[in-house]
């Protein structure tokens, strides 16, 4: 279980995360979402301790992960960031590899290997696998990283807009992937995602952000309805039924309200 | 590179490693089989008079370079990855003007010959002690509050080395010229005059140090990775950049006291062990790299006493050669 304990963030006088309390139980797909700013991926770092809180605590299993050892908590709970660049030339094995560093430092056991197998074979990054990380597309990119988090193999995985920059099928396959790793490896995953589609389609709870605070909390279902959208982006958003689930039609910008967003006047011709 | 090929079918690529050990075990191997010929050769070559007393010469010549190559390579190394940078040096953020502006004032002050009189353990005492000192209160004023802190440290030691130089030539002009020609010698490393008893309590202090920061070494690869990773792999960050600093000064501070500045040798032959490892792991690289660092050193002047009749100064060799190199990453990292 996670618990977010009154956290506060803030940057002089910006507060981006404001006395947020959440408690994620065990199992299960939670998705993050909220307009630009809404400090979404704030309290993501501040769970995940790249990132100090102001005030409050957060603790996983019991563990204060601002205070407990790092190590220890690194065996529990992983996070993946957004922008993925690592200044070294690595390949996707050796990047894989660092998942088990946790728990063997530098040195990997004959089961360490047979993990770092495993991940390969189960993200089917075989064909890769020797190839540097600076060589391979953003997608395949996208899948070493998460790999080695899976390698990591804690119960807590935490990812900051792992869609970010993949095409259609790239996303949908990541997102799938996600999904898989809840429902079969039995993983508590807690996602930041930017499209409330991907959210409602995978998600087994929505908690959605704006100015820091928590504004909704629920199931896809409750929460990907008009009037939460309406108060979460502040925008109008027609919400259709397809295939059995709700989806969010977004893309017409003359649905936002008046004032809000302005096309300039063609100059010229 | 060579794995490429065999990456593209899924079989062959299950039995390719990510990071290849054996490529960086056979540059090492090679590398210390040079180092111990080119020791040979330095102690053996066109022996005359007294056996002893020119193997004993020879050998303290020999183990000077050697500890000022592997601390130089070292520092090197491990500036690099507390800097996520692989183009600067230690050398640039003062300690090396810091030393020639220590060795100028002292000229001034007390004049040369005066100065070379002080017991030389002492000076040899004062200088460590002034660099180190600089260091420290540099880190304690800058670190410590996050990642982009090691960025402006870099600057203000930068900035401080440029401050360093400006003084120490304002000091020169107003010096007596007879007094600047025996300055500009010390200005420059010198292998020739290494005093024995410096020399053994500079080993001791490397030594030390080396055997204490070993056990970093793994965990400075997950720090190479950055600081998120890091932290996410349970590794303190910023602590372990912290003591990765603490190590280079004191490093810095023992080989610039011990034989002067040898600017460019670090960054030359750290990166030349990136590049030949072909690996950022530090097991790896820090023995290439401090390999390379001793071999540059002992081979260098081995080639300047023999051949070129030490019509120049191996320090302004390696300035010039390192200098080259140092282009030649700037241009490759720009093309990048």
């Amino acid at each position: 279980m996670i618990e977010i304990d009154h956290v506060t963030k803030r940057y002089g006088a910006t507060t981006v995360v404001d006395d947020v309390s959440l408690t994620i139980p065990k199992g299960g797909v939670t998705a993050l979402v909220g307009a630009n700013g809404a400090g979404k991926s704030t309290l993501l770092s501040i769970v995940g301790r790249t990132l100090d809180a102001d005030a409050g605590r957060v603790s996983v299993d019991g563990l204060n992960v601002a205070t407990a050892a790092s190590a220890a908590v690194a065996q529990r709970l992983s996070i993946l960031r957004q922008e993925n660049q690592v200044a070294v030339r690595i390949t996707v094995r050796e990047l894989v590899e660092f998942g088990r560093f946790p728990y063997s430092g530098g040195r990997l056991t004959g089961e360490d290997i047979a993990q770092v197998d495993r991940t390969i074979e189960y993200l089917q990054l075989e064909p890769f696998a020797g190839r540097q990380l600076d060589k391979l597309s953003g997608g395949q990119r996208q899948r070493a990283f998460i790999a080695m988090v899976l390698c990591q193999d804690t119960d807590y995985v935490l990812l900051d807009e792992p869609l970010n920059n993949l095409d259609m099928r790239h996303a949908a396959q990541t997102m799938g992937l996600i999904r898989t790793m809840a429902t079969e490896l039995g993983k508590t995953i807690v996602v930041v995602l930017h499209d409330i589609n991907f959210a409602a389609y995978h998600a087994d709870r929505i908690v959605a952000m704006k100015d820091g605070r928590i504004v909704a909390d629920g199931s896809p279902r409750e929460i990907v309805t008009p009037p939460v959208l309406r108060e979460v982006f502040d925008i109008d958003v027609p919400v259709h039924e397809v295939e059995g689930q709700p989806l969010a039609v977004y893309f017409v910008p003359g649905r936002q309200p008046a004032g809000d967003f302005r096309v300039p006047a063609s100059a010229g011709s | 590179m060579a794995a490429e090929p065999l990456a593209s079918s899924p079989r062959a690529a299950a039995l390719v490693l990510g990071f290849h050990p054996g490529r960086a075990r056979t540059v090492l191997a090679t590398l210390l089989v040079l180092f111990a010929l080119a020791v040979t050769l330095f102690m053996t070559y066109d022996l005359k008079g007294s056996l002893d007393y020119a193997l004993e010469l020879r050998g303290r010549k020999v183990a000077g370079m050697a500890l000022v190559g592997f601390a130089v390579a070292y520092s090197s190394v491990l500036f690099h990855t507390a800097t996520h940078n692989r183009i600067l040096t230690p050398s640039l953020m003062g300690f090396d003007s810091l030393y020639v502006l220590i060795q100028t004032l002292a000229a001034y002050f007390l004049g040369t010959a005066e100065f070379l009189q002080i017991d030389v353990r002492l000076r040899y005492g004062l200088e460590v002690l002034a660099m180190i000192g600089f260091a420290m209160l540099l880190y304690r004023w800058l670190l410590g509050r996050g990642d982009r802190d090691v960025y402006v440290l870099v600057l203000v030691g930068i900035i401080m080395g440029t401050v360093f130089s400006n003084l120490t030539e304002l000091v020169m002009r107003m010096i007596d010229p007879n007094e600047f020609t025996q300055l500009q010698d010390r200005l420059f490393a010198n292998f020739s005059t290494v005093n024995q008893d410096l020399l053994v309590v500079s080993a001791i202090t490397v030594g030390l140090v080396t055997i204490a920061s070993w056990p970093m070494l793994s965990r400075l690869d997950v720090v190479a990775l950055g600081r998120e990773h890091a932290t996410n792999l349970g590794v303190d960050h910023d602590q372990l950049v912290r003591r990765a600093l603490f190590v280079v000064a004191i490093l810095v501070s023992v080989s610039t006291a011990l034989v002067g500045p040898v600017a460019f040798l670090g960054l030359l032959v750290a990166n030349l062990s990136y590049q030949l490892t072909g690996t950022f792991r530090h097991r790896y690289t820090v023995p290439a790299a401090g390999l390379l660092g001793m071999l540059a050193l002992v081979g260098g002047q081995f080639v300047l006493q023999e051949f070129l009749e030490f019509q120049t100064r191996l320090s302004i060799i390696i300035s010039f050669a390192g200098g080259i190199y140092f282009i030649y990453l700037l241009y490759r990292e720009a093309r990048r």
